[in-house]
């Protein structure tokens, strides 16, 4: 394995460094640490009310008990996930230190795969608690749902590491006025990905826009084991298999952004 | 081992102001030379930033680039590191094309520059750490306590970035630039707003750092007195062309000036003709 990893030129180390790194500056802010915590709490807390409210009005949330409480935790994976990978790669630009990275021994796809340890770190940090918090408040135990979770969970984060590689690399090429596309991205795959409704809702042509977005899988899955208690082996390999080609996709997006980037002086102008 | 006055009248052999005929091939070249430029052109849309530079840095050796705002010092360095993609022509360092063969190099060069900076929240030490991890840095902790000692940062070693002084985070920088004691080392204004005693002591290490590992260094710089101090030879740049090529004194010697920081103003205010034939006569 190891012999896989010197041929490939992978180094174990660089990427632990970059990890370090990242650890290193999570640990020296309270705020970041804060922040973490803070959004997810309070999505949980809005939501789970929420439910309660319905619930306790409509025969068929009470019957489907959690479908919304497990949607926003799943969805807060989705979201978490993707700001996890692109705020990690963000720091280095706020903190003009992408030409040092970029000049060292650290190759692209070493740098990628601190990015998405960072991702998981950071999302176990903001997520985990959130998950205690529905235990608590509304009784919702999202570990409840057993295996299906890790193949939700997966299919999730492969999404938000595409979406983050992808806008990560533009931000590269178009510096930080391209900021924005951050926060904003995943927002606009959030209608189509049929979080708190099930695709049969949408228009039929907007089906199909639904169905190329591997999100839609998971949460369509969530409901059919909440509501149906079945688990869709069908729509976790669909999702499986987009997430395949949206990975390599958004890796070769960010080496072609990586090199106009090159080609334009992106990298030592690294501002607006 | 190549004397100095070997090696400088080697690199002027090289350089694009010779003849094509005296240039070596690149096979003769590439063990003796750090850098090696053959017509580098960078174009930004309509400006050409870079218009067809070429010249050869032999190991060992210091060299200054000179030339005022915008005449291509630092996209030139960047294109030597790699962080630039030339428009045409080539790069070699230390035998290896950049940036295709940038993967059996860039560990063993190093920069400073003023256009990048290290993590401000994290401390000296933490910088240091996760840079001599990037580099490989065999006995880590060694070679930092030797850093700190050799530039003296001992006092505020444990402190964050972002809040040392302007002078204290250009030795850190230094510290971060010979973390992997490099072969190669590019600096870019490595004295900027230092006050003189500070860049003074700057200077001091570098010759130190040249004259004990051999190392090839090209700065680009501003200050011509420290180009004068520093640099057996001198590039000078003008809207991205090489505009003279030689060691301080002849360079001096041929615009008929006693300081460097002349012949930048002749250079810059477009009186190279009149000072050559002054030089002449």
């Amino acid at each position: 394995m190891s012999e896989l990893f010197l041929h490939r030129g992978i180094s174990a180390q660089r990427i632990g460094a970059m990890i370090l790194r990242y650890w290193y500056l999570l640990m020296s802010s309270w705020p970041r640490l804060l922040e973490l915590l803070y959004w997810p709490a309070l999505q949980i807390i809005t939501w789970g009310f929420l439910q309660l409210y319905i619930a306790q009005n409509a025969n068929f949330f009470a019957r489907a008990g959690g479908t919304l409480i497990g949607a926003v935790i799943l969805w807060d994976i989705l979201f978490r996930g993707q700001l996890g990978f692109s705020i990690s790669f963000l720091e280095e630009m706020w903190a003009r230190n992408l030409g040092n990275l970029m000049m060292s021994p650290l190759k692209p796809i070493e740098f990628l795969l601190s990015l998405m340890a960072m991702s998981l770190i950071r999302l176990a940090i903001g997520v985990i608690p959130m998950t205690l918090l529905a235990i608590a408040f509304f009784h919702f135990n999202v570990y409840s749902l057993g295996l299906p979770l890790i193949a939700f969970f997966c299919n999730l984060i492969f999404t938000s590491w595409s979406v983050g590689i992808f806008v990560s690399g533009l931000v590269l090429r178009n510096g930080l006025g391209a900021e924005s596309i951050v926060w904003t991205l995943m927002f606009a795959i959030m209608p189509l990905a049929c979080i708190y409704y099930p695709v049969s809702v949408l228009p039929a042509w907007l089906q199909y826009v639904a169905w190329s977005l591997p999100p839609t899988y998971v949460f369509e899955g969530m409901r059919a084991l909440l509501i149906e208690n079945t688990f869709r082996t069908d729509l976790m390999l669909g999702a499986l298999a987009i997430n395949a080609g949206l990975l390599v996709a958004s890796f070769w997006a960010f080496l072609a952004l990586l090199r106009s980037a090159k080609k334009h002086g992106s990298l030592l102008a690294g501002g607006e | 081992m190549h004397s100095t006055a070997q090696w400088r009248k080697n690199a002027l052999s090289m350089t694009e102001n010779s003849k094509a005929s005296s240039r070596p091939t690149v096979a003769d070249s590439t063990l003796s030379a750090a850098i090696e430029v053959d017509r580098l052109v960078k174009l930004y849309k309509q400006t050409r930033a870079v218009d067809g530079i070429s010249f050869m840095l032999p190991r060992g050796s210091i060299t200054g680039l000179l030339g005022g705002n915008g005449a291509g010092k630092t996209t030139t360095i960047a294109m030597i590191m790699g962080l630039v993609l030339p428009t045409s022509g080539r790069v070699q360092v230390l035998g290896h094309r950049m940036p295709e063969e940038s993967a059996a190099v860039l560990g063993r060069m190093n920069f400073e520059s003023p256009y990048v900076d290290m993590p401000m929240r994290l401390t000296v030490r933490q910088n240091l750490t996760i840079f001599g991890k990037l580099y490989a840095v065999k006995n880590l902790a060694d070679r930092i306590a030797k850093l700190a000692d050799d530039l003296d940062l001992n006092d505020f070693i444990d402190r964050a970035n972002g809040k040392l002084s302007a002078g204290q985070k250009t030795r850190v920088a230094l510290a971060k630039a010979l973390i992997n004691e490099p072969e190669l080392l590019l600096l870019d204004e490595p004295t900027a707003s230092l006050d003189p005693d500070t860049a003074d002591w700057v200077r001091a290490h570098l010759e130190r750092y040249r004259k004990d590992n051999r190392a090839t260094i090209l700065l680009a710089s501003h200050n011509m007195l420290e180009v004068e101090r520093l640099c057996d030879r001198v590039i000078i740049m003008k809207r991205g062309r090489v505009e003279d090529d030689d060691t301080p004194d002849a360079i001096m010697a041929r615009y008929n000036r006693t300081t460097l920081e002349e012949v930048f103003l002749d250079v810059a205010r477009g009186r190279t003709n009149g000072a050559r034939e002054d030089a002449a006569r």
